[in-house]
């Protein structure tokens, strides 16, 4: 389960998705998810498709990559639907038993399933061609203005990229952890509630005490090597828009002008 | 309790991008009260071939016969298993989590099922074993040095009273007493107890002292699996998978080119020294 999550999982390549600012596929993402529940209709969803299918495939990514994110919140998308669909007042379109099934319930849910699984597809395509590293770059340069209200855009980015680069590595720990007890007998699955919440402790402990020797070591590190938080540090890669970063944002304009025109002059809805 | 490996292999992710095949085609007969010492350089499959023979890894194609039976058949019991093939880990932080040493020893047998009193005898039966004495009882494993922590992981799973033993690379990271004692141990259970053992390692100097023969992996393949002294003969093969022959081996190797008549399977300082004593004293 843990590993179908694809959020935060970079997909090497070189492809020109791959290379592209972090900031322009932050902005894209953003774009694309904002016009997703600004403009909902048949055709919308249409261009989105469109765009999303010839996005990843200039990424190079396997779409099954992509496809796996959605599997990881399937459970989550059924139950938005379920709610949308009975809970939903409107004109009633079925009955049975308590439930009810309403015109409004019925778009509603189908709306929801069509948003949120574009909007994971869509943040999917950002993060598996954009290593932590660079989107948390990517964040601290493109809101570097925030500094002037004197929030601490550096520090947050610092903790985001330490964050996310422990993910793998804690997963990893646990894994080792859980084969190590259960070469003891440990048993993590069977059992009542009190039985299967007492029987993480051989797993919690040693993986409390591997972080926090992670997060000293890590801190030991910085300092030695004069870490001394975000003011007047220089980058290694500065982040320099190119030709190929300009062109993108020129395209998001152009998608949200289609998107607008087909809401004007072709706008396609459900027959509902 | 013998164990029967035919054509073991291995693929971590598979169907990803990431795919890597851990173990190619692995046939290994490990027979009762036999000391092996399995050895390969860094990623050459020794932590994933272990963690099969207790079934903490599935393997992709192949299979695994424990007393002649699969061990994945359907109604095996794999917790069973467990308490035959006891496998120590690399890292003894993956396993101590108890605030008292003999507490965590008794978290194994434990887990066998056995009554308290018993699950307390085999724990200080065990700590005893490892050479810690009562005043360890009550100390917290996380107030250990490394050596004592690994003690206490070993006593951990041979409170289990396994009957096969596979200890990932114990002497990593340990100073050279360190390391003597836990070979001294290791062989001396395997004396006492007349159990399996199974060494991970990837130094041939630590194996060749006690390891009646040897496993070399390389690349997830078996590149040779003989008695050591026989393994030893290819000391240029090993130098180019990483490995090395022990020193003493290339020492013989040298004296027997020079024209000294002696026999060059020696590979340990106690085995040279007499071996030359007995050349210098012949002349
Ligand atoms: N969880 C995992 N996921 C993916 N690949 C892995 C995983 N664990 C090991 N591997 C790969 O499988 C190969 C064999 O790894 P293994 O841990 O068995 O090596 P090893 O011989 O024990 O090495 P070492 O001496 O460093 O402990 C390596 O190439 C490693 O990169
Ligand atoms: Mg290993």
């Amino acid at each position: 389960m843990l590993k179908d999550i694809t959020l935060g999982q970079y997909y090497p390549g070189t492809s020109i998705i791959h290379r592209l600012d972090p900031r322009v596929k932050l902005v894209g993402t953003l774009v694309f998810i904002i016009s997703l529940f600004a403009f909902g209709s048949i055709s919308a969803y249409i261009v989105a498709t469109a765009v999303l299918v010839i996005v990843i495939r200039i990424s190079e990514v396997p779409p099954k990559f992509m496809l796996k994110g959605l599997r990881a919140i399937f459970v989550l998308m059924l139950i938005t639907a379920l709610f949308n669909l009975f809970l939903t007042p409107g004109t009633v379109l079925v009955r049975f038993w308590k439930l009810t099934i309403t015109q409004e319930g019925l778009r509603m849910a189908i709306h929801m399933a069509f948003r949120l699984s574009y909007l994971i597809i869509g943040s999917s395509v950002m993060t598996l061609t954009t290593t932590p590293n660079q989107l948390t770059d990517g964040l601290e340069t493109g809101l570097r203005g925030l500094k002037k209200i004197h929030f601490p855009v550096h520090e947050v980015a610092m903790m985001m990229s330490i964050a996310l680069r422990f993910i793998p590595i804690l997963m990893d720990e646990t894994d080792k952890i859980i084969r190590a007890q259960e070469a003891r007998g440990a048993d993590f699955d069977s059992g009542g509630i009190i039985k299967k919440a007492k029987a993480l402790v051989p797993l919690l402990v040693p993986l409390f005490v591997a972080a926090f020797r992670r997060a000293n070591d890590l801190a030991m590190a910085m300092e030695a090597r004069g870490y001394h938080g975000g003011e007047g540090r220089t980058k290694m890669k500065p982040l320099v828009y190119k030709t190929r970063d300009y062109v993108s944002y020129l395209l998001f304009v152009l998608y949200l002008i289609v998107m607008f025109l087909t809401r004007k002059y072709i706008k396609i809805d459900f027959p509902l | 309790m013998p164990i029967r490996i035919e054509h073991l292999s291995y693929i971590y992710g598979e169907g990803t991008s990431f795919e890597k095949k851990a173990l190619d085609d692995i046939s290994l007969e490990i027979g009762d009260g036999e000391f092996i010492g399995l050895i390969g350089h860094t990623g050459s499959g020794k932590s994933t071939l272990i963690q099969h023979l207790n079934g903490l890894n599935k393997a992709s194609s192949g299979r695994i016969l424990v007393d002649g039976e699969d061990i994945r058949s359907e109604g095996y019991s794999l917790k069973k298993l467990r308490g035959k093939v006891g496998l120590v880990f690399q890292y003894p932080e993956y396993q101590l989590f108890e605030a008292e040493v003999l507490k965590d020893v008794c978290f194994g047998p434990h887990n066998q099922g056995l009554s308290d009193e018993e699950v307390l005898a085999r724990a200080k039966e065990a700590l005893a074993a490892v050479g810690l004495d009562e005043s360890y009882y009550e100390k917290s494993p996380f107030d250990l040095s490394g050596g004592q922590k690994r003690r206490v992981a070993i006593a951990g799973i041979l409170a289990m009273k396994p009957k096969v033993l596979v200890l990932d690379e114990p002497t990593a990271g340990m100073d050279p007493k360190g390391r003597d004692e836990i070979l001294a141990l290791l062989k001396e259970l395997h004396e006492s107890q007349n159990i399996t053992v199974i060494l991970v390692s990837h130094s041939m100097e630590d194996v060749a002292g006690c390891v009646s023969r040897i496993i070399v992996l390389d690349e997830g393949k078996i590149l040779y699996d003989d008695a050591p002294s026989g393994v030893f003969r290819h000391a240029r093969e090993l130098e180019k998978v990483g490995l090395a022959a022990p020193q003493m081996t290339y020492v013989m190797q040298a004296l027997l080119k020079d024209g000294w008549d002696v026999n060059a399977d020696a590979s340990t300082v106690p085995q040279a020294r007499d071996e030359i004593l007995r050349v210098l004293n012949k002349g």
